[in-house]
C-alpha cells in the first residue's frame, strides 16, 4: 500500500515537472511569430486523376518513392498498385483477408505490405521471378488489428495495432525484433522520420508517443487531443509532428520544444481527421475529414487556405508524392483521385 | 498477484515519465522560427504551394484543341 502511493505521488510530481519545464519555453506562440510572414493565399487543387478499379470502400493508399506509382487497400479484398500517371493497374493484387485497414510501399519499390482485421502484417514480393505477386511473410503476433505499417527497409517493418502496440518486424525471420509497449488505447496510425531513427504513433488513448527505434524507448508523449488520434505525420525537416483526430482538429507539435504548437480548427468543421499529409515545404497541411471534404490549412498562422471536395463519401487516406508534385486522396466511394 | 502488477504497471509509469521530464527542451521562439525558416528555404520546390505550369505537369492532360 505504501509503496503503490508513494509511486502515485511520484508520477503526479512528475506530471507537474513536465508542464511547468514547457511552460518555461513558452516565450512566444508559433502564430505570434508567424504574424509577420505572407499569408498563403487561396490553394487550389484540380482532380487531375481518377483512379477508377476498387469495388469498395478504400481504407489505405501509399506513395511509392517513384512519386509516380501508388498502392491502395480496399475492403474489395484487393490491392491494387497504379500508374498514377496512366491511370493503369500495374498490379491487382487478391488478398486472403479482405478486411484490410492499411497498406505500404517499400522505398525500394520492391515490396508492399498490408494488413487490418486479421491481425496480421503480409508482405508481398512485387519482384518474383516468374511475374507474379505472391505472399513473401505473414508477420503475425499481434493480438489486435494492423491499424498501419510503414517500411524502414526490405528487411524491417514498423506496424501499429488495435492491441495498443507497436513492433518493429525482421521480415526475413518473420519475428518481433522490439515491442513498444505504452499506449493505453489502440493505435491507429504511426509514422517515420525523415532520418528513419524515430517513428511517431497516435492511439486512442488520445495522445502521440515519440519513439526512439533502435534504443526501444518513448522518448515524448503528446497530449492535448479531446478524443482518438486517427492520422500522424512528421513535418518535413523531422522536428515537429501533425496529428488528426476525432475530436475534429489537427495539432502541429514541435519535438525539441516538446510541446503543442498550433491547433487547425473551425468552429464550421464538426467530424473527425481521417487523415493527413503535409506539402514537401511543410507549409501546407492537407487533412482529410468523414464530410467527404479534404481542408488544407496554413501550418504556420493556423487558416484554412482550401478545400478539395471531389469525393462522395468520407476521405479515408491521403498522400503527398516524395517529390510534392501531387496529392492523392482515397475514399470510402470506391475512388482515389490525384489532385495538383 | 493482482497487487504486483499494479505495482509493476506504476513502476513503469514512473519510469517513462522520469525519461520524459528528463529531456532538454529548447524555446518555442527557437522552434517557431526554425520552423519557418524551413517552410521558407523550401517554399520554392514546393509544387503544391507554387503550382505547377501546365507545360510541366505530369498529371495535366494534354488534349490537342480542335477547331470546329
Amino acid at each position: 500500500m505504501g509503496e503503490m502511493e508513494e509511486l502515485r505521488k511520484e508520477a503526479e510530481s512528475l506530471k507537474d515537472q513536465i508542464t511547468a519545464a514547457r511552460k518555461t519555453v513558452q516565450d512566444t506562440t508559433l502564430q505570434e511569430a508567424a504574424a509577420g510572414i505572407t499569408a498563403v493565399g487561396r490553394v487550389q487543387l484540380k482532380t487531375r486523376k481518377t483512379l477508377r478499379g476498387h469495388l469498395a470502400k478504400i481504407y489505405a493508399m501509399h506513395w511509392g518513392a517513384d512519386s509516380t506509382l501508388c498502392v491502395s487497400a480496399s475492403q474489395d479484398g484487393k490491392l491494387i498498385v497504379w500508374d498514377s500517371i496512366t491511370t493503369n493497374k500495374v498490379n491487382a493484387i487478391p488478398l486472403k483477408s479482405s478486411w484490410v485497414m492499411t497498406c505500404a510501399y517499400a522505398p525500394s519499390g520492391n515490396l508492399v505490405a498490408c494488413g487490418g482485421l486479421d491481425n496480421m502484417c503480409s508482405i508481398y514480393n512485387l519482384k518474383g521471378k516468374d511475374g507474379n505477386v505472391k505472399v513473401m511473410r505473414e508477420l503475425a503476433a499481434h493480438t489486435g488489428y494492423l491499424s498501419c505499417c510503414r517500411f524502414l527497409s526490405d528487411t524491417e517493418i514498423i506496424t501499429s495495432s488495435g492491441d495498443c502496440t507497436c513492433v518493429l518486424w525482421d521480415i526475413e525471420t518473420g519475428t518481433e525484433k522490439t515491442i513498444f509497449a505504452g499506449h493505453l488505447g489502440d493505435c491507429m496510425s504511426l509514422a517515420v522520420s525523415p532520418d528513419f531513427k524515430f517513428f511517431i504513433s497516435g492511439a486512442c488513448d488520445f495522445t502521440a508517443k515519440l519513439w526512439d527505434i533502435r534504443e526501444a524507448q518513448c522518448r515524448q508523449t503528446f497530449s492535448g487531443h479531446e478524443s482518438d488520434i486517427n492520422a500522424i505525420g512528421f513535418f518535413p525537416n523531422g522536428n515537429a509532428v501533425i496529428t488528426g483526430s476525432d475530436d475534429a482538429t489537427c495539432k502541429l507539435y514541435d519535438l525539441r520544444a516538446d510541446q503543442e504548437l498550433n491547433t487547425y480548427q473551425d468552429s464550421s468543421i464538426m467530424c473527425g481527421v481521417t487523415s493527413l499529409a503535409p506539402s514537401v515545404s511543410g507549409r501546407l497541411l492537407l487533412a482529410g475529414y468523414d464530410d467527404f471534404n479534404v481542408n488544407i490549412w496554413d501550418t504556420l498562422k493556423s487558416e484554412r487556405v482550401g478545400v478539395l471536395a471531389g469525393h462522395d463519401n468520407r476521405v479515408s487516406c491521403i498522400g503527398v508524392s516524395s517529390d510534392g508534385m501531387a496529392c492523392c486522396t482515397g475514399s470510402w466511394d470506391s475512388f482515389l483521385k490525384i489532385w495538383n | 498477484m493482482h497487487n504486483a502488477s499494479r505495482i509493476a504497471h506504476a513502476r513503469r509509469t514512473v519510469q517513462q515519465l522520469r525519461i520524459e521530464a528528463s529531456i532538454e527542451r529548447i524555446k518555442v521562439s527557437k522552434a517557431s522560427s526554425d520552423l519557418m525558416r524551413y517552410c521558407g528555404e523550401h517554399a520554392k520546390n514546393d509544387p503544391l504551394l507554387m503550382g505547377i505550369a501546365a507545360s510541366e505537369n505530369p498529371f495535366k492532360d494534354k488534349k490537342p484543341c480542335t477547331v470546329l
